[in-house]
């Protein structure tokens, strides 16, 4: 009834659901982690309320999506054992040490900086509290370098030798740390989890602007959001051009699979806007094509020659269908959030940053187009470097475990309904909190409106006397949150 | 025999460490989570969650740490390891998923709260009695071909490994409970304590019927424990048991607030010694020693370098949180 190529299907299917759900918190933490800093700085510079009341409103929202990523990135960290066992086995040697130093450098500080962060704000003072803010944000930081230098080893290895039974064993470090392809996969990255952020906030920042164009809060988080995704969309357009270069440098077939260019063309490839990529028959249906423009963009020089995949053996062909499509629907996405940049900027100039209906709309509609663009972006690089696991080297068929297609299919079932549940809850937590308007409030005036919710946002515990000077917290003059009267029953 | 501290000889001694350390900081997070549905609904249950709320993403970093560091360190284990024990990893894994979200969800929303608590008790009881029968499958011996394991989806349930999922429900809960019982007052740690006296009994029941089992289960067990005149160091482990358990007595007697969770954990670590009795050099138990299973020498020096440097600020600024966040607690969180 199955068989092993079907297990390992099953197997690639999992990887790629999980992966992709998990990668969507990520993504939103990694920017949020650097916005709360920014904000949490702000405040503690300028002393303005709004700063604060944008700190705290967010900082629900991350501790939600942090906690998600941190959940389901457990998944990922011993998926590669129960699934992937032949590859952890021999890749272990490199890719483990890699994800051994992310823990130790990124995974504690973050979740070690969390707990103040979230419940410390009247426990210790505002200068710790921020060290604490800031610690958490170079976590996400050193977490993405790490991951992204695995992934990109796998995508372009180096600075290795093979042993006798087959093991990938370390030769240098930096050439490993430091392939070929990681720098420009990190700075894509790490600027696509900034946009992807910048957008939600924009979105959330629209959203009330139109529900109450005076909300101060809704005016200062969409300014700063407008400001970034402006700055932000260029700079990552022409990341992602430099990215495509070196992967035609050191994936060709993966630039043939993103391009549809099946035949070659020796004096000038078209650019494909649109097509129906045919893998059985190596060609693209019904194409709409610019002559030559392929190799303007990738050569620089309208004839120069470009190699299709009918120069690869076809057993080392990645799906083109699907390559195909994901990398123009990231392309799409990356020139609307330009636009967005260009139009927010024409009413910021024109003095219509607040009013602009139109332009909220837009930023509304454009919120969750981060999260598809880097989806989109991921499937793009990880089913082109198919069918290998580590490139050229490790064939994804060889990496798996000795799997039974039953035990993954019950298993991935498994995971798609849990995952539904429980992350599409957790979304639909982050989207109510995201529909409350930030009120802005002084910092006297901070329980007033948590009192009606009954979730004071405030530490947690009884201590003989407050830690620090009242004064000194965030939040003023109340201490930690005393039970020092006991309760009736208690009497 | 390579010479005794060689680089795989110390990191099978870190890979031990990060799991002791998981199982002592995670062991009385899931314990609150098994005892969760026994304390009242309102503000003992916020207490409950709010004692550990700002620490539990740490210490669950440590299993973490322990996956990714075999998977560097000893590659060959992993993958025998993980493979064999599928279903009981992928419980854990979803398992931990409801817990941990668990501690978000339930303030967000009122009216599910119910659930939530329901998700972080049943996620607790779950994840622990997935890791006691990994432990107990990994002890009673792995089908190993080649470089690969050659067992059946099933293998790993046993009377045995049951037995080891149990328990180990049962000492986590008596980790939570003295946990609770140093990070509570009043009414509730008077419950705390009772929880815990009858937990200290039942987790020394079930150390002895482990003990007694183990073993039986294979020769090479019998020997590392009762071969002369290595009984000489091995008789010392029960020896220490009973004093650690008398020791925890009579704190909870005394009503001291600290004693009875130091010596719960004593009580682990004198549980994973004995483990560690029983395996070493092995990593896969009669199948895997870790030699045989070790990266080359270039990963295990590269690491070995970061977690020197890195462990010891790593659990710096943990006792620092924990120090922030020290004394009792009361039943309001940051929500």
């Amino acid at each position: 009834m199955f068989d092993q190529a079907d297990a390992i299907l099953l197997a690639r299917i999992q990887f790629a659901f999980t992966v992709s759900f998990h990668f969507i918190f990520p993504a939103l933490s990694i920017g949020l982690a650097s916005y709360l800093a920014v904000l949490e700085a702000l405040w503690l510079k300028t002393g303005r309320t709004v700063y604060l009341t944008l700190f705290k409103y967010w900082l629900k929202i991350f501790a939600l999506a942090f906690g998600m990523g941190v959940v389901s990135g457990i998944v990922m960290s011993y998926q590669f054992g129960t699934n992937w066992s032949v590859f952890s086995d021999k890749a272990g040697p490199v890719i483990g040490p890699l994800m051994a130093y992310e823990v130790m450098t990124a995974f504690f500080l973050e979740a070690g900086f969390l707990g103040v962060m979230l419940f410390g704000m009247n426990r210790v003072g505002r200068g710790l509290h921020f060290a604490a803010t800031l610690m958490v944000a170079i976590g996400t930081f050193i977490s993405a370098f790490w991951i992204l230098s695995a992934n990109s080893w796998m995508q372009t290895p180096a600075g290795f030798s093979i042993n006798e039974v087959g093991q990938f064993v370390p030769e240098s470090w930096l050439e490993i740390i430091f392939n070929p392809s990681f720098p420009y996969r990190l700075a894509h990255t790490v600027l696509a989890a900034y946009l992807t952020t910048a957008l939600v906030v924009g979105a959330v920042g629209a959203w009330h602007l139109l529900r109450d164009r005076r909300n101060e809060a809704a005016r200062v988080m969409f300014s700063m959001a407008t400001g970034l995704v402006m700055v932000a969309a260029p700079v990552q357009i022409f990341a992602g051009d430099l990215h495509g270069l070196n992967t035609l440098e050191h994936q060709p077939a993966k630039v043939m699979a993103m391009e549809g260019h099946f035949e070659s063309h020796p004096d000038g490839a078209p650019l494909i806007l649109f097509g129906i990529p045919d893998q059985e028959a190596g060609e693209v249906r019904y194409q709409i094509a610019i002559p030559k423009a392929s190799s303007l963009i990738l050569k620089h020089d309208l004839n120069a020659p470009l190699d299709g995949l009918e120069t690869v053996p076809r057993e080392d062909w990645p799906y083109v269908p699907i390559v195909f499509w994901s990398f123009r629907i990231m392309v799409a996405l990356g020139f609307l959030m330009l636009a967005l940049g260009g139009f927010a900027l024409v009413q910021r100039l024109r003095g219509r940053l607040h009013t602009s209906r139109a332009l909220h709309r837009f930023a509304l509609a454009m919120g969750p187009s981060g999260f598809v663009a880097v989806i989109a972006g991921w499937v793009t690089t990880e089913v082109g470097r198919q069918p290998f696991t580590v490139y050229g080297l490790l064939r994804t068929a060889q990496s798996a475990s000795p799997l039974e297609a039953p035990a993954v299919a019950t298993s991935l079932l498994i995971f798609i309904i849990v995952y539904f549940i429980v992350f599409g809850t957790g979304t639909l937590y982050i989207l109510k909190l995201m529909h409350k308007a930030p009120q802005t409030t002084t910092p006297d005036q901070t329980r007033d409106d948590e009192a009606e919710e009954h979730q004071p946002v405030r530490a947690a515990g009884i201590t003989p006397a407050p830690a620090v000077h009242a004064g000194r917290t965030i939040g003023g003059r109340h201490g930690p949150g005393t039970h020092a009267s006991p309760t009736r029953e208690e009497r | 025999m390579t010479s005794f501290f060689d680089l795989p000889t110390i990191w099978a001694f870190v890979i031990a460490f990060a799991v002791f350390a998981y199982v002592v900081m995670d062991g009385f997070d899931l314990g609150l989570g098994i005892l969760f549905p026994a304390f009242a609904p309102g503000p003992h249950r916020d207490r409950v969650m709010n004692s550990v709320a700002p620490v539990w993403d740490g210490n669950e970093t440590w299993l973490v740490l322990g996956g990714g560091g075999l998977m560097a360190a000893f590659p060959l284990a992993y993958a025998i390891i993980l493979p064999a024990l599928y279903a009981p990893i992928i419980a854990m894994l979803l398992a931990l998923i409801f817990r941990g979200v668990a501690f978000e969800f339930r303030w967000r929303d009122a009216r599910h709260r119910r659930a939530w608590d329901f998700a972080f008790t049943a996620g607790s009881i779950v994840a622990t009695l997935a890791q006691g029968i990994t432990l107990g499958a990994l002890l009673q011996g792995i089908a190993v071909e080649g470089r690969s394991y050659a067992g059946g989806w099933w293998d790993w349930l046993t009377p045995f490994s049951l037995l080891v999922g149990v328990s180990l429900v049962i000492g986590y809960a008596l980790l939570g409970a003295t946990w609770l019982v140093m990070k509570t007052d009043g009414v509730l740690q008077l419950q705390c304590r009772s929880l815990a006296f009858r937990l200290g009994i039942a987790t020394l029941v079930c150390m002895a019927a482990v003990s007694a089992a183990t073993p039986f289960l294979s020769g090479a067990y019998y020997e590392a424990w009762f071969a002369w005149p290595r009984v000489l160091f091995t008789a010392q482990v029960p020896l220490l048991v009973l004093i650690c358990a008398a020791a925890f007595f009579h704190g909870l007697r005394r009503d001291h607030d600290y004693t009875p969770f130091l010596m719960a954990l004593a009580l682990f670590a004198l549980g994973l010694a004995g483990l560690g009795v029983s395996i070493f050099p092995h990593v896969v138990p009669q199948a895997v020693t870790i030699w045989d299973a070790a990266a080359p020498d270039a990963s295990l020096s590269f690491m070995l370098v970061g977690a020197a440097v890195l462990i010891p600020i790593i659990l710096g600024y943990t006792a620092y949180a924990y120090w922030v966040f020290r004394g009792k607690t009361g039943h309001e969180g940051y929500h």
